[in-house]
């Protein structure tokens, strides 16, 4: 029969985690229990909703805890005020609902390409904090995701927080999700950037997409396309280029290999203009 | 094979043999008789399936019965007190805030939430309670009437002004 494991605290999880790797870790439920009734029972559960939550700040940064819920994260105005397009992503994830039970480290650990939350990450260069009764590590968010729903994540270790550096100085920060409505519906495209502009030429850029891809990936000819240029109409129109010749999104229900590839590569230019405007 | 979950439902402490894999949306619905809570979408899309655990609006379908044990779930009957409905109920009928009835339960309970936390307050009442409830898809598509009856209740509650 299926087992049911409910830590009590966050040691616990860890020690329960390395006695059933088998187990299905369960948080918010918002990916992994979708139409749960027409999917063959787990060997076990082990219920980690609410461990591992909280947010902390501080002038090195942010540390959100895997458990946090979205809810949290959009209404969190220490986020809002130095990573404005977490919580603007958070505010996206599906509705109230799904804001109340899902989570940011269920968002990474599901790993699903079309995550609200993951091009973020990539944007803003996370590190992920990860441990197992093992000890513990350090993980650059853009080295976690390995193929499709794959992930770098142990049979043994859950993700404890997510650690989040201050951007640079005046960097610009986008955010854009592209679907159906507003509230609830599945991304046909997602993009993040992290533009960082000195004396009118771009010295660092992160691109990050989400949804055209077998996972959440950073856009490296895009980027180099962008540094060292001045952000104006042409460094927006070499990075759309870039983007559309570096994906091959493919056609869904939701949307069409290229609509996606247009979307992104616009989504992407408009970053570029909006910074070089500010 | 089953394993016993204590839920306390509406205030009432209720023990439920299930799998622990069994949806808290079964077990309301099946289990405890209570089949006020619909299921629409079983994807947590339609927001049909709307209850409050420990007080915070979740879909039914999303949550495990594990999840639920030795916690608070309330559900569309355990929002009138005493015979008396929740404000969110009286102005849903008032207002005609139903048609065809299958998300108004869902509705009731969400609504109940935002209101009561004083979610809604603030400038522009009606785009914040159109936001809040963007997870409960009323497909007859009476959103007016519901956004309707939903602002007057949060005056009601928080001021007694309708």
């Amino acid at each position: 029969m299926t087992g049911y494991l409910r830590p009590r605290d966050d040691a616990e999880a860890i020690a329960l985690r390395a006695a059933h790797p088998d187990y299905l870790v369960l948080a918010g439920g918002t990916d992994l229990l979708v139409s749960a009734h027409h999917k063959p029972a787990p060997v076990g559960i082990l219920d980690v909703a609410g461990r591992f939550a909280g947010i902390t700040v501080d002038d090195g940064g942010a540390r959100i805890g895997a458990g946090t819920s979205w809810r949290a994260i959009a209404t969190s105005l220490e986020l809002a005020a130095r990573w404005p397009i977490l919580a603007a992503a958070a505010r996206e994830v599906g509705a109230l609902q799904i804001q109340n039970r899902g989570t940011l480290g269920g968002n990474i650990a599901t790993s699903s390409p079309v995550g609200d939350g993951l091009p973020v990450l990539l944007a803003l260069d996370a590190t992920l904090h990860l441990a197992s009764a093992r000890g513990t590590r350090a993980l650059p968010y853009r080295a976690f995701a390995t193929g499709y729903r794959k992930t770098a994540l142990g049979a043994d270790e859950l993700i404890t927080s997510i650690e989040l550096a201050p951007p640079p100085a005046g960097a610009f920060l986008g955010w854009r999700k592209v679907g159906t409505r507003a509230a609830q519906s599945i991304s046909k495209v997602m993009a993040a950037a992290m533009i960082e502009i000195v004396d009118g030429r771009i010295v660092a850029a992160r691109f990050a997409l989400g949804a055209v891809a077998d996972r959440p990936i950073r856009i490296g000819a895009a980027e180099a396309a962008a540094i060292g240029q001045p952000a104006d109409a042409a460094t927006a129109a070499a990075v759309a280029a870039a983007t559309r010749a570096a994906i091959a999104p493919i056609d869904d229900v939701r949307s069409t290999s290229a609509y996606r590839r247009q979307i992104a590569g616009a989504l992407l230019a408009r970053f570029v203009d909006n910074a070089g405007r500010r | 094979m089953t394993s016993e979950f204590v839920l306390v439902v509406n205030g009432e402490r209720r023990t439920v043999a299930a799998s622990p894999w069994r949806r808290l949306l079964d077990v309301v619905r099946e289990d405890l008789g209570l089949t006020g809570t619909k299921e629409g979408c079983g994807e947590g899309e339609c927001g049909a399936c709307t209850v409050l655990l420990d007080g915070v609006p979740v879909n039914a379908c999303l949550v495990v019965v594990g999840q639920a044990a030795e916690r608070e779930v309330t559900t569309v009957e355990g929002l009138a007190v005493g015979g008396v409905l929740h404000a969110v109920q009286r102005e849903l009928v008032a207002r005609g805030g139903a048609q065809c009835g299958i998300c108004t339960p869902g509705i009731a309970v969400c609504a109940k939430a935002i209101v009561d936390s004083g979610a809604c307050r603030g400038d522009d009442v009606r785009a914040r309670v159109r936001e809040l409830l963007s997870g409960n898809i009323c497909r007859c598509t009476g959103y007016q009437l519901i956004v309707d009856a939903v602002v007057a209740a949060a005056a009601s509650v928080d001021g007694g002004a309708a």
